[in-house]
C-alpha cells in the first residue's frame, strides 16, 4: 500500500519529543512535558482538521441538497459559493448569546462541548493512512462504541438545561433513540470484529482482502441504518424534528453556543463516514497509483453523499415507529447476522483464525442470498397488508343528485 | 411491493438532480455567475472557439467571478411599480384616486393659470401615488377615461425611507414611460412590449390612433 | 411499586411555529408525546375583511378576496363575482365563463401542490416535494402573470366577466402545460404515494369518519376524503362545469392519506376539465357591459363555489347603494378546523403537525 508521506501520529511526536527534551537536558521532566506537547500539537491538528472538513461539509451538503432539490444552493460568496461557511462561522459569532432566564446555566453552557467532544474523539482513531492519530489504538472500535454513547447525555444536557418544552421533548426523544439505536449499532459492529478477529481499527482495515460491505450486506445494512439514527439525520430525525418541534434540542441555543452545537450536528455525518469506510468499505484499501488517504476520502464521500441522498429522499419516521424499527426490525436482523456471520466463521476459518479470500467469497455469495431472501420475507410479512387500499365507496349520507359519469 | 417505493423515490430524486431541465427555473438576481459556454453565447461564438481565444475570461467564468445580467422572463402585462404617466394625456379628473380601493393618490390642480400647456385650462400640481400602501391591484388604471395612467413594468423601487416611496409628479414626469400592457390591449396591438424595454410616448399610449394633421384640422373646422 | 408521578405538559404550538401554515395557535396538552387536548386559537390575522368590504365598492372588494385565501385568489374572485352577479342579475358572457372555469382549475391544481408539498414537508421529507411542487405550480402562476399581470394576489375577474381577455401567448403556454401536468403529477406521485415511510406516517391516522365530516359540515377534498361523494361542481353546477364531464375523486377511510390521494386525483380531474374546456371555448366578450359602480337593487344572495379548500360563499346584502351592506365570507378553512380537536385526540406529536397539514387551512382565510 502507498500512503502520503508524513502521516502524524501520537507516539511518533512523543517519541520525538522525548528525544529533543532530553537532549535539551530537561531529565526527569522530559516525559510529562513531550506527553503534553504531542497532545496539544495533535489535538490542534485534529481540532482544525475537523472544524475546517466541516465547514467544507456544510458547503457541500447545501450545494448537494440543493441539486437534489432542484435549486442552486449557496453560490454567491467566493468561486461555487465555498466562502459560505465562513460568513455564517462570523454571523453566529456576531450574534448575540442569549440564556434563557430559567436555564440551568452550567448544564446550558457545557451541552455544546459535550456534544462535540466525543465527536472530535472518534476522529482520532480512524486511521487515514497507515495508523490513526492516536497509533493504531488496540481497542479502537471499542473506544468508539463508547465514546458515541457521551453524545445522549449531551443532547439531554442540551434539551434539559434550556428549560423549553420543545427542547425537553426533542432531548427525551434523542435519549430513548440514541440508547436504542446503540444495539444495534453494536451488533453490526461486532459481525465486523468476528470477521476481523481484532478490536483495532488498522486490523480491521488490513482484514478487509474483500470489503466487509461485500462480505456481509445485513450487517452493513443494520450499521449503516444504526449509524443514521445514531448521527439523527433523516428518516430518524427525531431529535431536531424541524417541523414539528421547531428545533428540538437546540432551540434556545444561539450565537456561539449554537456555532458549535452546530458543528458538532454536521461534523457527525463526516465521522460516520469515515467509521463505515472504515469497517465496511475497506478504510484505506485502493488501487496502488493512488495513494490510501485518496481513497479513503473518496469512500467518505460516497457515504456522505448516500446519507444526503437519503436525507433529500425520504419523509421522518414517527417516534414509535423509529423505536420499533430499532427493536423489532434491526435488532433481530443484526442477531441473525451475527449467528450466521459466526457459525461461517466456525466452518471456513484457518488455523490461524483468520478466513481467507477465496473462502470469504463464499461467505459472501452465502450472506447475500440470506440477506436477499430475508428483507425479502420481511417486507412481504409485514407489508403486504399496510399496502392494500380499501375501494372507496361513496357514504350513504350525502347524495349529490347527479350520476357521476 | 412492500419496500420498494422508498428506493423509486431515491430514483425519482436522482433523476432531478441529474436531468437539467428539470430544475427550477432559477434566475439569479440581479447578476448570476456565467459560464463560458453562456459568454460564447454572448459573443455569438462557438464555446470551443471562445475557449481558445479568451482563456483568462474563460478561467475567470469557470471558477465563477464572471457574472451577466439577466432577468426572469416577466410577461408585457406585469403590474408593476413604477407607474408610468403621461402629464400631456392627462385631465386631473381624479378617477383613478377615487376608485383606489386604498385612497393612496392625490391630485392638486392648479387653476390659477401658472404653467399651462397648450389647450389646457389648469395644470395638475400634485400627484403623489403612495406605492408603499399601493397593493398594485390596477383599478386607478382601469378607472383612467384618457389612458393618462399606467402600470409601469419594472420592480425595483426598494428604498431606505417609506417617504421616498411616495411618487410625486416630478418623478413621475420625469420616469421612464415603460407602460405595462395591463388593460391597454391597444398597447399589445401596436408590438409594445414593455419588457423588451420599449418605451412609449404619449401620443402612442392611447385607445385611439393619433388623429393626422388634417382630420384635426377638419375636427377644429367643424367646430 | 409506586408508579412514577407523571403530569401532563402544555405546548403552545404557535403562533410562530414551522409547520402552522401561518399564525395559528394550538394549546396542546401532551401525556409524554400523546395528545390529551388541544385548542385551537386563532384571530392572529384578523384584518376585518368583511367589514372593509362595506365600505367599499362592489369592484374594489375584489382586491379584498384575493387576499382571503392568499394561495387561491382565482376562486376567491370567482366565489365573490359570483355573488354580486346574482345579486345584481348580470349575464356573463360564454368566453367570460370558460375562462373564469378555466381559472379557477388552475389555481385549484396549484392550491393542492401548495397543500401536497407542505404535507410533504410536515412529514419531514426536507422540502424536496415541495420544492418539486413548487416548481410546477411555478408555471401556473406564470400563466396567471400572462393573464393579468400578477402572480398571487390577481383581481383578474369582475362582477360581469373578467377584465381583459387573455393574450395570445397564453393559449399555447397553457395547452403545454396541460400536457405536462399529468406527467409531473406521475412523477410526484411515484416519489410519495408508494412511498412506505409516507404510508406508516399516514395511513390510519386523523380519521375523519363521514358521519362527523357532515356533522363538523366539513366541505371540500377533506369531505371526499370521508367517502363522501359531494362536489359543488356537480351538485349545483355554476359556470359551464355541466358542460364538462370529470368525475368526483373520493377517499375510502377519511385518513391522512386518503386526504393527500383526493388531491392528488382532484387535480388530475381539473386537468381534465381545462383541457375540455379549451376544447369548448369561442370567441366571444369577456365582459358585460357593467358599470365601474355597481348598483344592485336592495336584496340579498347566497351564491357558493367549490374552491380548493371546500365551499367558499359569499353573503351579500344590499340596501341600493354603491357599497354592500353586509358582506359575510363562508371560509372553507375556517370551517374546516372545526374537528380538530376530535382528529387530534390520541395521536402523537408527529402525527398532530400532518393531520393539520392535510388538513390544508390557510389563515389569511381563518381569521380574514
Amino acid at each position: 500500500m502507498n500512503y502520503l508521506p508524513g502521516f502524524i501520529d501520537f507516539y511518533t511526536l512523543y517519541d520525538f519529543c522525548l528525544t529533543l527534551f532530553q537532549n535539551f537536558g530537561f531529565g526527569d521532566n522530559a516525559e510529562w512535558l513531550s506527553y503534553l506537547t504531542a497532545g496539544v500539537i495533535i489535538s490542534f491538528i485534529v481540532i482544525n482538521l475537523m472544524i475546517l472538513s466541516t465547514a467544507f461539509y456544510t458547503w457541500f451538503e447545501r450545494r448537494v441538497l440543493g441539486r437534489f432539490q432542484v435549486r442552486r444552493g449557496p453560490n454567491r460568496n467566493g468561486p461555487f459559493g465555498i466562502f459560505q461557511p465562513f460568513a455564517d462561522v462570523v454571523k453566529l459569532i456576531m450574534k448575540e448569546d442569549t440564556i434563557p432566564t430559567e436555564a440551568d446555566r452550567p448544564v446550558f453552557t457545557l451541552a455544546p462541548i459535550a456534544l462535540v467532544a466525543p465527536t472530535l474523539l472518534i476522529m482520532t482513531v480512524i486511521p487515514m493512512g497507515e495508523s490513526s492519530f492516536l497509533g493504531s489504538l488496540n481497542i479502537g472500535i471499542l473506544f468508539i462504541v463508547g465514546v458515541t454513547s457521551v453524545n445522549s447525555i449531551a443532547i439531554f444536557m442540551a434539551g434539559w438545561g434550556s428549560r423549553n418544552k420543545y427542547a425537553i421533548l426533542g432531548s427525551m426523544r434523542g435519549a430513548a433513540m440514541l440508547i436504542s439505536y446503540e444495539i444495534p449499532m453494536a451488533l453490526g459492529i461486532t459481525s465486523v470484529l468476528l470477521m476481523s478477529g481484532s478490536l483495532a481499527m488498522t486490523s480491521i482495515v488490513s482484514s478487509q482482502d474483500i470489503w466487509f460491505i461485500v462480505v456481509m450486506p445485513l450487517g452493513f445494512f443494520v450499521f449503516m441504518a444504526a449509524a443514521t439514527a445514531e448521527i439523527s439525520r433523516t428518516p430518524f430525525d427525531q431529535i431536531e424534528a424541524e417541523s414539528e418541534l421547531g428545533s428540538g434540542y437546540n432551540t434556545e441555543f444561539s450565537g456561539i453556543k449554537f456555532a458549535i452545537l452546530f458543528l458538532a450536528e454536521f461534523m457527525a455525518p463526516i465521522v460516520t463516514a469515515a467509521v463505515v469506510a472504515t469497517l465496511f468499505l475497506g478504510g484505506t484499501k485502493g488501487f496502488d497509483p493512488i495513494p490510501g488517504q485518496i481513497w479513503f476520502v473518496l469512500k467518505m464521500f460516497v457515504v456522505i453523499f448516500v446519507l444526503l441522498w437519503f436525507r433529500a429522499t425520504w419523509p421522518r419516521l414517527r417516534v414509535d415507529q423509529i423505536m420499533g424499527f430499532a427493536w423489532k426490525g434491526l435488532f433481530g436482523l443484526g442477531i441473525l447476522n451475527i449467528f450466521i456471520v459466526a457459525i461461517e466463521i466456525m466452518i471456513f476459518r484457518t488455523e490461524e483464525g483468520t478466513v481467507g479470500t477465496s473462502n470469504m467469497l463464499i461467505m459472501s455469495a452465502i450472506n447475500w442470498v440470506i440477506a436477499v431472501v430475508t428483507l425479502l420475507t420481511l417486507m412481504r410479512i409485514y407489508g403486504q397488508k399496510k399496502l392494500e387500499r380499501p375501494i372507496p365507496v361513496p357514504s350513504p349520507l350525502a347524495n349529490m343528485g347527479v350520476e357521476a359519469d | 411491493m412492500y419496500g420498494t417505493g422508498i428506493i423509486k423515490g431515491l430514483g425519482i430524486t436522482m433523476k432531478n438532480l441529474v436531468i437539467p431541465s428539470r430544475q427550477f427555473n432559477i434566475h439569479q438576481y440581479p447578476n448570476r455567475k456565467a459560464s463560458p459556454a453562456d459568454l460564447a453565447k454572448l459573443e455569438e461564438k462557438n464555446t470551443i472557439s471562445f475557449l481558445f481565444s479568451n482563456p483568462i475570461k474563460s478561467v475567470k467564468a469557470l471558477v465563477g467571478l464572471v457574472t451577466i445580467e439577466e432577468r426572469l422572463p416577466q410577461h408585457a402585462r406585469f403590474r408593476g411599480e413604477e407607474f408610468a404617466w403621461y402629464d400631456q394625456r392627462c385631465t386631473g379628473c381624479a378617477s383613478c384616486a377615487k376608485y383606489c380601493p386604498l385612497g393612496i393618490i392625490k391630485i392638486v390642480t392648479d387653476t390659477s393659470g401658472a404653467n399651462l400647456q397648450e389647450g389646457q385650462s389648469y395644470d395638475i400640481e400634485t400627484f403623489d401615488i403612495d406605492i408603499g400602501r399601493c397593493m398594485f391591484c390596477g383599478l386607478c388604471v382601469e378607472a383612467c377615461p384618457y389612458d393618462a395612467l399606467h402600470m409601469g413594468s419594472g420592480f425595483e423601487e426598494g428604498t431606505y425611507r417609506r417617504s421616498e416611496l411616495v411618487i410625486d409628479v416630478e418623478r413621475l414626469r420625469k420616469a421612464d414611460k415603460k407602460p405595462s400592457t395591463w388593460f391597454r390591449p391597444q398597447l399589445t396591438d401596436r408590438g409594445h412590449d414593455p419588457i423588451r424595454g420599449s418605451q412609449a410616448d404619449w401620443d402612442e399610449v392611447g385607445r385611439h390612433e393619433k388623429p393626422t394633421g388634417d382630420q384635426q384640422r377638419d375636427r377644429w373646422a367643424k367646430r | 411499586m409506586t408508579g412514577i408521578r407523571t403530569e401532563p405538559i402544555t405546548i403552545n404550538l404557535g403562533p410562530q411555529h414551522p409547520s402552522t401554515h401561518g399564525v395559528f395557535r394550538l394549546r396542546v396538552t401532551f401525556d409524554g408525546e400523546e395528545i390529551i387536548d388541544a385548542e385551537p386559537v386563532f384571530g392572529y390575522l384578523h384584518r376585518g375583511t368583511e367589514k372593509l368590504a362595506e365600505t367599499r365598492n362592489y369592484v374594489q372588494i375584489v382586491t379584498l378576496t384575493d387576499r382571503m385565501d392568499y394561495l387561491a385568489s382565482m376562486s376567491n374572485n370567482l366565489a365573490y363575482v359570483r355573488t354580486v352577479e346574482k345579486l345584481a342579475n348580470i349575464e356573463v358572457p360564454e368566453r367570460a365563463q370558460y375562462i373564469r372555469v378555466i381559472s379557477a382549475e388552475l389555481q385549484r391544481i396549484a392550491s393542492h401542490l401548495m397543500a401536497t408539498g407542505f404535507l410533504l414537508n410536515d412529514l419531514g421529507a426536507l422540502a424536496t416535494p415541495l420544492v418539486y411542487c413548487f416548481r410546477e405550480r411555478e408555471r401556473i402562476l406564470d400563466l396567471f402573470e400572462m393573464l393579468c399581470g400578477a402572480r398571487i394576489t390577481l383581481s383578474y375577474m369582475r362582477p360581469g366577466g373578467v377584465f381583459q381577455d387573455a393574450p395570445e401567448d397564453f393559449w399555447p403556454s397553457l395547452e403545454s402545460l396541460v400536457g405536462d401536468l399529468p406527467h409531473y403529477l406521475d412523477e410526484l406521485e411515484s416519489l410519495i404515494t408508494s412511498n412506505e415511510i409516507v404510508l406508516a406516517r399516514t395511513k390510519n391516522v386523523g380519521l375523519l369518519t363521514d358521519e362527523q365530516a357532515i356533522d363538523n359540515s366539513i366541505s371540500g377534498p377533506n369531505l371526499r376524503a370521508s367517502g363522501v361523494k359531494w362536489d359543488l361542481r356537480k351538485a349545483d353546477p355554476y359556470e359551464i362545469y355541466d358542460r364538462v364531464k370529470f368525475d368526483v375523486p373520493i377517499g375510502a377511510i377519511g385518513d391522512t392519506f386518503d386526504r393527500y390521494l383526493v388531491r392528488i386525483l382532484e387535480m388530475r380531474e381539473s386537468v381534465k376539465i381545462i383541457e375540455q374546456c379549451l376544447e369548448q371555448i369561442a370567441p366571444g366578450p369577456i365582459r358585460a357591459n357593467t358599470p365601474f359602480f355597481i348598483r344592485p337593487p336592495a336584496g340579498e344572495a347566497y351564491s357558493a363555489v367549490e374552491g380548493p379548500k371546500g365551499e367558499l360563499g359569499f353573503y351579500m346584502v344590499s340596501d341600493g347603494g354603491v357599497a354592500p351592506y353586509r358582506c359575510k365570507v363562508r371560509a372553507p378553512s375556517f370551517i374546516n378546523i372545526t374537528p380538530l380537536r376530535d382528529m387530534l385526540k390520541g395521536w402523537k406529536m408527529g402525527d398532530l403537525i400532518i393531520i393539520f397539514g392535510s388538513i390544508d387551512i390557510v389563515l389569511g382565510e381563518v381569521d380574514r
